[in-house]
Parts: structure tokens; sequence; C-alpha cells
């Protein structure tokens, strides 16, 4: 994003939060998408986590080759590297690909059909209505994903280093359950947060202002996913310097 | 009534309209004309707002809508429906809950009420018994009724139709332009229809104003607009064989 997009994108956020129009009907959206956002998204969340977890666990005990390491740090490695990394960023980029490109294509085929253009017509804050239940969604939804990333990833690497032997299940438990740091949830959790904004918006913004037709619509659900997956890194890193 | 003054609008060194004035009546079926890129929609645009024009105003009924705030613009827009040219139906929502939307938007009436308003815009527009279908299982003129009918389901003042029979067979553009041409005289709505159909410039054009890059070449009636010594307006009227053929019994 250059300036001129990056401000235009900032104005779009200030439509988004002007006083919705009716309340109850917003609400009904706003849980349509967190239906959408949550729901439709846990099963693949809780595929990708778990056997992120085991392939973790695996890795972990592959280079912990010395004697003098005991074996109970691989799970306390994978915890923190599952609540602190891997969750909130897997989750985030994972879901980028899935929910961004469908706001992006969503809101760019209303744009391109004119049915954006209606909105305006009858009076109707077409940022709003649009961005905003999207946005909600996306803030709440994406922490409650990254909470249960965080439960299947840890239960991933039992799983995977009981069955593969590398690591004895009471070993597991000792290693998750030692020195363990509530603080590193928070983390997770503010990242989480800001991963959901982004997710929401960025997209939202490349569809609000397509312009054209299918391919047009298209270049921007492309140009969303791969400006949301920057943009979460850059601010995975932001927030780690801040909060660590 | 809608007045617009010298209203200009440019894309980059582009100029699409060149300082435009007209007066739109109520009751009466106003029709912009004029060769693709002659800049008709891009007024439509600038008078509803969707566009910005850089001169000129835009007056509804007296009120100066190029310089109103937001909140201003949306009172204003709560009396405008808008046909549109691809009729811009929500996919999503079936053809009552498109009638109801606006409904729901902005009064407290119940759902029984909502509802026998949308069947009372359905039925007006001959699509009783429609309401369940989705946008995708109309066909276009289907399409075209539907989107009368949710322009007229909040009583609007102004009445705007971009290219209502773009795509259309005669006959059921005939049909669309007879049911613009009703509403306006039974609602005393303003009415502006921006067309290059002949059939319905001579079918319904109480006020026409043809544009030719750009700029207001000619304004008039349907019955004025064969008899006029302008040449680029007799190019547009008689361009079809079937006009030219027509010109000898005006």
């Amino acid at each position: 994003m250059n300036f001129t997009n990056f401000g235009k994108y900032l104005l779009l956020l200030k439509a988004v939060f002007r006083k919705p129009e009716k309340f109850n009907i917003y609400m009904k959206a706003i849980f349509q998408q967190m239906n959408f956002v949550g729901v439709g998204s846990l099963g693949l969340i809780a595929i990708i986590s778990t056997f992120i977890g085991a392939v973790m666990t695996l890795q972990i005990a592959f280079q912990l080759v010395s004697d003098f390491i005991p074996k109970t740090i691989i799970g306390s490695v994978n915890r923190d590297s599952s609540i602190l990394e891997l969750s909130p960023t897997i989750t985030a980029i994972v879901l980028a690909g899935k929910i961004g490109s469908a706001i992006s294509s969503e809101i760019g085929t209303m744009r391109v059909s004119e049915q954006i253009d209606a909105l305006e017509i009858m009076g109707i804050n077409s940022p709003g209505y649009l961005i905003l239940p999207k946005l909600i969604a996306g803030i709440t939804m994406v922490p409650v994903l990254v909470i249960c990333s965080m439960f299947l990833s840890i239960a991933g690497g039992f799983l995977g280093g009981t069955l593969s032997g590398a690591v004895s299940p009471a070993e597991y438990i000792q290693g998750i359950t030692t020195d363990f740091n509530p603080y590193t949830i928070v983390v997770a959790l503010v990242k989480a947060f800001v991963f959901g904004f982004i997710i929401t918006t960025v997209p939202a913004y490349e569809g609000f202002y397509v312009k054209g037709g299918a391919l047009e619509v298209a270049q921007a659900s492309t140009r969303a996913v791969v400006i949301s997956c920057i943009s979460i890194l850059a601010c995975d890193y932001i927030v780690t310097q801040l909060l660590l | 009534m809608i007045e617009i003054k010298d209203v200009e609008k440019s894309f980059g060194s582009n100029t699409v309209l060149k300082g435009i004035s007209a007066k739109f009546e109520a009751g009466v079926t106003n029709l912009i004309i004029g060769g693709s890129g002659s800049g008709k929609t891009t007024l439509l645009k600038c008078m509803v707002g969707l566009q910005t024009p850089e001169k000129g105003s835009v007056q509804y009924d007296g009120r100066e809508f190029t310089e109103m705030n937001f909140e201003q613009r949306i009172e204003v827009r709560k009396e405008i429906g808008m046909l549109f040219q691809g009729s811009a139906l929500f996919d999503s929502m079936t053809v009552e809950e498109n009638i109801m939307f606006p409904l729901n938007m902005f009064t407290e009436q119940s759902f029984e009420e909502k509802m026998e308003r949308a069947n009372f815009c359905l039925q007006r527009v001959n699509l009783e018994g429609k309401n369940k279908l989705f946008p995708a299982e109309l066909s276009g003129g289907m399409k075209k009724r539907v989107g009368i009918a949710r322009a007229i389901a909040m009583n609007p003042k102004y009445l705007f139709c971009d290219e209502p029979n773009s795509g259309l067979d005669p006959k059921t553009s005939i049909v669309i332009d007879e049911l613009i041409k009703e509403i306006t005289e039974e609602y005393q709505t303003t009415t502006i229809v921006v067309t290059h159909d002949m059939n319905s410039v001579m079918g319904i054009g109480d006020y026409i104003l043809f544009l030719h890059e750009g700029k207001k070449f000619w304004e008039g009636s349907n019955k004025e607009i064969a008899h006029t010594d302008i040449e680029e307006l007799n190019d547009f009227v008689f361009a079809s064989r079937f006009m030219k053929a027509a010109k000898k019994n005006f």
C-alpha cells in the first residue's frame, strides 16, 4: 500500500464507524459473520493446529540430542511456541486466505454489480453496513479461534510425541505444566485481536474500491490476501517487540 | 422538481460534462439521451451524488444537494428511488427481501406491514407470487421490474432510471417504459430516465435533454424531437433504419 491507499484506508475506516442506521439489522449481520468467520473456520484451524503441534514436537525432539537436556523441555518449548507464535500467526495467515479472499470478492462483486451504489442511493452508509459486522466478527472470533488453536496444537504435540515415542506422556505433561507464564496468553490474544482487524479490513478495502469486472475482482482478492499476510507478519513483529 | 446548473465533471484531462443546466419537473417523464460516451450516466451519477461535480449545482426542490454534508444527503437520498442499468439487486436476498430492505432500514413498520407493502409493489410491477425467488432465478425484464418495485417501496419523490431498457426485447422494453410513466403520473414523482432507446424517447419522452460530447445540445419533447435542424440530434434520432424509414411520416 502506498501513502494514498493508506489514507483512503483510514478514511474508509472512519466511515465504517459511523452510527449504524438500525442496530438490530447490524446485530443480525454481526452474528451471521461470527458464524462464518468462527464456526466456519473451526474445522480447518483444528486440523492445521493439531498437525503443527505434532510436527513441532517431533522436530524439537529431533534437535534435542544431548543427554544433559531433560525431555520435559519438549513440552515447554512446544507450549510456548504454540501460544506465542504458531497459533496466532498460522491461524491468522490461514484465515487471511480463507476469510480475506471471501470478504474481498464479496464486496468487490457488490461494487462492480452496482449493489454498493444501490445501498448509497437508499441512504445507507455502505462501509458501515458491509464492513462493520465483518470487523466485529473478526476481532471477536479470531481470538476465540487462536485459543482453540493453542489447545489443539499442544494436544497435537502430545499425540505426535507419545505415538512416535519421542517423549513419554508423563514427561510431556510435566513439560507443558512447568514454568507456565500466563502473560504469554495475553500477548497471543493482543496479536489475535490485531490480526482479526487486519484480516477483515484490508480485504474489505481492496474489495470496496475495486474498479472493472470479474478479472479486477479476482486481482483485488489476490492482492488482499498478499497485503493481509505481509501486514500480519509486520504487526506480529511490532506487537512482539512491544509486549515482550 | 430537480434543477441542475452549469454542472461540470472531468476524469483527469477528459472533461465529460461541460456546463450542463436543465430543469426536471415532477409528474412528467424526463429523459436524458445521447450517444455512448456523451455523459448521460455521469450526469445522472452527479445528480444522485455517486460522483461529485467539479462545478455547478444540483437542487432538489430548492435544496442545494452539492453543498450538503453526509447526514443531510442521507435525508435527501431517503426520498430517492433508483433503477440501475444492471438492476443491482442484492443477490443474497430473495425478491421480497430486496423490496423490504429499505423498509427494514428506515421504517418502524411491523413485519406484516412491510410484507403488505412488498406485495403491493410486486403487484404494481406485475410480479405477484415471485416473492421467494432469488435474483439469479429471474429473467432480465423481471429483474428490472423488481428493481422498480424496490425503487418505489419507500414512496420516492425522485425516481432515477439508468438505461432501463438495455438488454431487453422490444416488447419488455415497452412494458418497462409504460410502468415508469404510470408510476410517474400516479405518484407525481420527478422521474429522470437515461436512455439511448428511440422507442422510449418517442413513447414516454415528455421532456428530453440531448447531450453530445458532454454538452447540452437540445431540449424539448418527443413531439418536437423529429422536427429540428440540429445535425447532431438528427444523426442520433434517425440513426436506425426504422427511424430513417419513418422519417417521412414525421
